[in-house]
Formats: C-alpha cells, sequence, structure tokens
C-alpha cells in the first residue's frame, strides 16, 4: 500500500477528567470511504474534529500526506484548506448569499479571481442541484438546501478529504435524501471521505470502510458487509441492534 | 410517519379588536404630551426676553471662540454636537479594536485591553475628564517645554483642554462599546469560527469576514443608545471649560444672574437634541431590523 492520506498514531484528547479519545490508531488510504459510527460520547465526532485540527489532540500524532498536523512548522490554514468539512448544523455564514457563501473562502484564501470563482461556484452548485439559489441568502433555504451549499463551499477548495460530522441529524426525514444522494456522487468521484453518520444505507453503499467507536477507542474496523454479518465484539453487537429497529 | 395534520382555524374577517385600555396603552401619549409640552415651553420661551437673551448667548456667544481640531466654533449647540460626534467616532473605532482584543486568546492583548476597561470603568466619567484636562494636557504640554527625549514628539502632539476633554470623553466611552463589541462578537455561533476555519482562513480573516460583520450588525441598536447616552454625557466636559451648551449656559447665568432662564434653556435644548436624536436611532433600528 502506498502512502496514507491520513495517518492518525495513538491518539488521545482529554477534557478535563472525561477522556473523549483514548488511544486512537488510523490509517485511510487515498480515495477511501470510511463511515465512523457508535454510541454518542464515544469520541467520533471528536476523532474527526482532530484530523483538520478543530480539536487540538492532548496526546497523539495526526499526518495529512505525511505532514504531522502537531508541528509547529505546519502552516495549519494551508493543511485545512485541502481538508474539506461539513458541519451536523451547516454553519452557512448567514449574512452572505449562497454565492457569497461558496467564493469567500476561495477569495481570501485560493486568491481567485471574481470570475473564475464564481463560475467554480455556480457549477457546485449545478452538482447540488440547486443552481437557482446562488443568490439566497441561507435563511430563505431549508435544511437539505443549506447542507448541500455547505457541501458545494467545501469542495470549491478542491479539498482532497472531504469531512462529515453527522451531516443528516440536524435534518427532517425528507430532505437526508437530497443529502446523501450528493454524498453518494461524491463518493463515486473517488473522494477521500471519512462521515460520522448513522445511515446505514449510506454505508452500505458507499463506504469501503465501516469503524465502530466506544468510549474513545476503536472497536472494529472493517467492511460495511462484515460488520452486519459478523460483528466480532459484543458491544458492536448491542449498538448495531439498537440502530437497526 | 405520523403526523396528523389539525385542522386550520377558521379565517375570521373580523379583525381581532383591542379593548379600550390596550387602546390607550399603545398610544403615544407620553410622546404627545413631551412635544406639545416642548412646543409650548418654546413658545412661552421666544415671548420673553431673558429667555431670547438665553438662547442668543448660548448659539451665538458675544466672545468665546473655540477652535477644536481646527474647527473654529462658535455656538455652543454645534460645540455639543460636535463633541458628540467626535467622541463618539473615537469611541466607536478604538472600543471595536478594544472588543477585538477581549476575544483574544492572545495573553498580551487580552489582558491589557481587560486592564484598560477595568480602569476607564472604575474611574466616573466627570473625574475622567477633570483628570485628563487638569493633569494629563498641562502635564504633557510640560514634558513639551522640557528637554528630554520625549520633548519633540510632546511638541507636535500638544493639545488644549478641549481637545483632551473631548478625547477623554471618547475613550472613556470606549470601553463602554468594547464591552458592547465583545458581547456581540460572543454572541455568534462557534460554529460560524469553525466553518471559516476549516476552510483554511486565519483567524484574522474569519474575524474580518465572517464574525464581526455579523456581530457588528447585532450591536447596531446597544451602540446607537450609547450614542444617546453620550450626547447627554457631553454635558461634563463643561468642567474643563468646553463652550458647549451647559458651560455656554452657565456662563450666561454668572453674567445675568438669571440662573432660571439660562438653566432652563440648557435643559430645554438638551432634551430637543435628545429627543431627535432617539427619533434617529430609532429610524437606523427599524432599517437594520429590516434589512437583516
Amino acid at each position: 500500500m502506498s502512502e496514507p492520506i491520513i495517518k492518525i498514531v495513538d491518539l488521545h484528547k482529554h477534557y478535563g477528567h472525561v477522556k473523549a479519545l483514548r488511544g486512537v490508531n488510523l490509517e485511510i488510504q487515498k480515495g477511501q470511504v470510511v463511515v465512523i459510527i457508535g454510541p454518542s460520547g464515544s469520541g467520533k465526532s471528536t476523532l474527526l474534529r482532530c484530523i483538520n485540527h478543530l480539536e487540538k489532540p492532548t496526546s497523539g500524532h495526526v499526518y495529512i500526506h505525511g505532514v504531522d498536523l502537531e508541528s509547529k512548522r505546519t502552516n495549519i490554514n494551508q493543511m485545512r484548506a485541502e481538508i474539506g468539512m461539513v458541519f451536523q448544523q451547516f454553519n452557512l455564514f448567514p449574512h452572505l448569499t449562497v454565492l457569497e457563501n461558496i467564493t469567500l473562502a476561495q477569495r481570501v484564501v485560493r486568491k481567485r479571481g471574481k470570475e473564475e470563482r464564481e463560475r467554480i461556484a455556480r457549477e457546485l452548485l449545478a452538482r447540488v442541484g440547486i443552481p437557482e439559489k446562488a443568490d439566497a441568502y441561507p435563511g430563505q433555504l431549508s435544511g437539505g438546501q443549506q447542507q448541500r451549499v455547505a457541501i458545494a463551499r467545501a469542495l470549491a477548495m478542491n479539498p482532497q478529504i472531504m469531512l462529515f460530522d453527522e451531516p443528516t441529524s440536524a435534518l427532517d426525514p425528507e430532505m437526508i435524501k437530497e443529502v446523501l444522494d450528493v454524498m453518494l456522487d461524491l463518493a463515486r468521484t473517488g473522494m477521500t471521505m471519512v462521515c460520522v453518520t448513522h445511515e446505514m444505507g449510506f454505508a452500505k453503499a458507499a463506504a469501503n470502510r465501516i469503524i465502530f467507536m466506544d468510549e474513545g477507542q476503536i472497536v472494529e474496523d472493517t467492511t460495511p458487509y462484515d460488520l452486519y454479518n459478523n460483528p466480532k465484539s459484543e458491544r458492536t453487537k448491542l449498538f448495531l441492534s439498537k440502530i437497526l429497529h | 410517519m405520523g403526523v396528523t395534520q389539525e385542522a386550520a382555524p377558521p379565517k375570521t374577517t373580523v379583525r381581532a379588536r383591542k379593548s379600550f385600555g390596550e387602546q390607550m396603552h399603545s398610544f403615544p401619549w407620553w410622546a404627545v404630551i413631551m412635544v406639545v409640552g416642548l412646543v409650548a415651553a418654546l413658545i412661552g420661551m421666544l415671548g420673553n426676553q431673558y429667555y431670547r437673551d438665553a438662547f442668543n448667548f448660548i448659539i451665538s456667544p458675544p466672545t468665546s471662540t473655540e477652535i477644536a481640531f481646527g474647527i473654529q466654533i462658535t455656538n455652543g449647540l454645534r460645540m455639543t454636537l460636535f463633541t458628540t460626534i467626535v467622541a463618539y467616532l473615537v469611541a466607536l473605532i478604538f472600543g471595536l479594536i478594544l472588543g477585538i482584543m477581549r476575544v483574544s486568546k492572545n495573553p498580551i492583548l487580552f489582558h491589557a485591553s481587560t486592564l484598560y476597561v477595568e480602569l476607564m470603568r472604575g474611574v466616573p466619567m466627570l473625574v475622567l475628564i477633570i483628570w485628563i484636562g487638569f493633569v494629563v494636557v498641562p502635564a504633557w504640554r510640560q514634558v513639551g517645554e522640557g528637554t528630554s527625549w520625549l520633548a519633540p514628539i510632546a511638541r507636535r502632539t500638544a493639545i488644549t483642554g478641549v481637545q483632551g476633554a473631548i478625547l477623554g470623553l471618547g475613550f472613556g466611552y470606549a470601553a463602554y462599546l468594547a464591552e458592547v463589541y465583545r458581547a456581540g462578537i460572543e454572541s455568534i455561533h462557534r460554529g460560524q469560527m469553525e466553518a471559516a476555519r476549516s476552510l483554511g482562513m486565519s483567524y484574522a480573516q474569519a474575524m474580518r469576514y465572517v464574525i464581526l460583520p455579523q456581530a457588528i450588525r447585532r450591536v447596531v441598536p446597544p451602540l446607537a443608545n450609547d450614542l444617546v447616552a453620550l450626547l447627554k454625557d457631553s454635558a461634563l466636559v463643561s468642567v474643563v471649560a468646553v463652550p458647549e451648551i451647559l458651560q455656554m449656559a452657565r456662563l450666561f447665568v454668572s453674567r445675568t444672574f438669571r440662573a432660571f432662564e439660562g438653566y432652563n434653556t440648557a435643559a430645554f435644548l438638551y432634551l430637543v437634541l435628545t429627543l431627535l436624536f432617539i427619533i434617529i436611532v430609532r429610524m437606523i433600528e427599524r432599517r437594520w431590523h429590516a434589512s437583516v
């Protein structure tokens, strides 16, 4: 195997007495689609947020393309521009239009010209299926539309990795599919994706790997098929029985 | 899904009527009474020679002329407005810088700004203005007259007591506005900063393009309120003889011994100005709410 695009070594994260991550080791290859599941408080979001350094680990290392995020010499802004992130609460910029949301970072981080960044933004809006919403404000969009804009905003930076932090958990049921469809589409293009989600349909359809986390550790790291058909640990079985009602 | 569609209540063509008591309560009687009172007072005052003298003295005094920041001001009313606007601009800009420092993770910036804010808020505005007018300004002038290495700088930046008082008012209010800005910045959900940073923006870029535009929009109403408060506090600079409304009224009284007319006129002018400012502020707020 070639050098992994994400390499996590003995990662620990403590919040006071709470140990959110307790020694996580993980390697993700380019082009892999990894789904992380686990009960709430198992550390899956924390792990995701460590990958683009929104959380600073207590100890351990995260390497992106072999570059250590913990190193003082690493330009974290430059690294983050290569790692898109989609949040549970969308976190669109409410004072900017959809188009401005997607062009802002292209302008101030990538230094792209007006024409180029708007062309890219409109292409992406078409790709996520809402080209007509370019001039709307986020507050005028449904949750599903907002989340699709958020995905377009992240993609506009041409990231090499996309992180999804429970992207459908804040959505009404009828809007979940439109967001998952965009994610499925993205997975087919060969994007490296790490998704914290409980959408098992998505996991089955798109994921190469599924990771089950509990109490800050990786309990199982396998394929979706194996996770369903022969889960190794009792904890996994118990969790699956709860979410697959 | 098991959501049952509840029948919408039948649309009534009869509009819900407010009771007489509710109508009496929502009608701005206070404003009517105040406007009628002010107009009556104005008519009464203009019919009286002493009041006319007081008005004349305050609005176009015979002698006192003040040059503040290169602008010659001979009108007490104008001096009050000038003081208010200059001090407010100083407070708006310096307060914003302080407010950003107050939320900074850099310990030097945070503690320096906190020290400043707590010092300024710990001293009455009146004391601050007297201290700047009678201690800082003369002391700085003395430095300028000396031979130390600071002397050339002090000579170039020497200010008058009037300018010192106006700046003092601004720097004092900057501490209050800093807290307003800080509260505005902290009211923006932290997901906004995280989203901006996750796109590769630096902290400064995220502040500039994402956090501040939202925070400042949110604090326009309290900032505007402080403008009205500052207008009233501008009377404080009269203690260092800035020839604004109150100072001119005091001069008038000391010359004519007509305390009643002199101070009534000053109070009247402040009330009219304050009301005008409140109306402007309300209009700005309404515009703002409509556009946000």
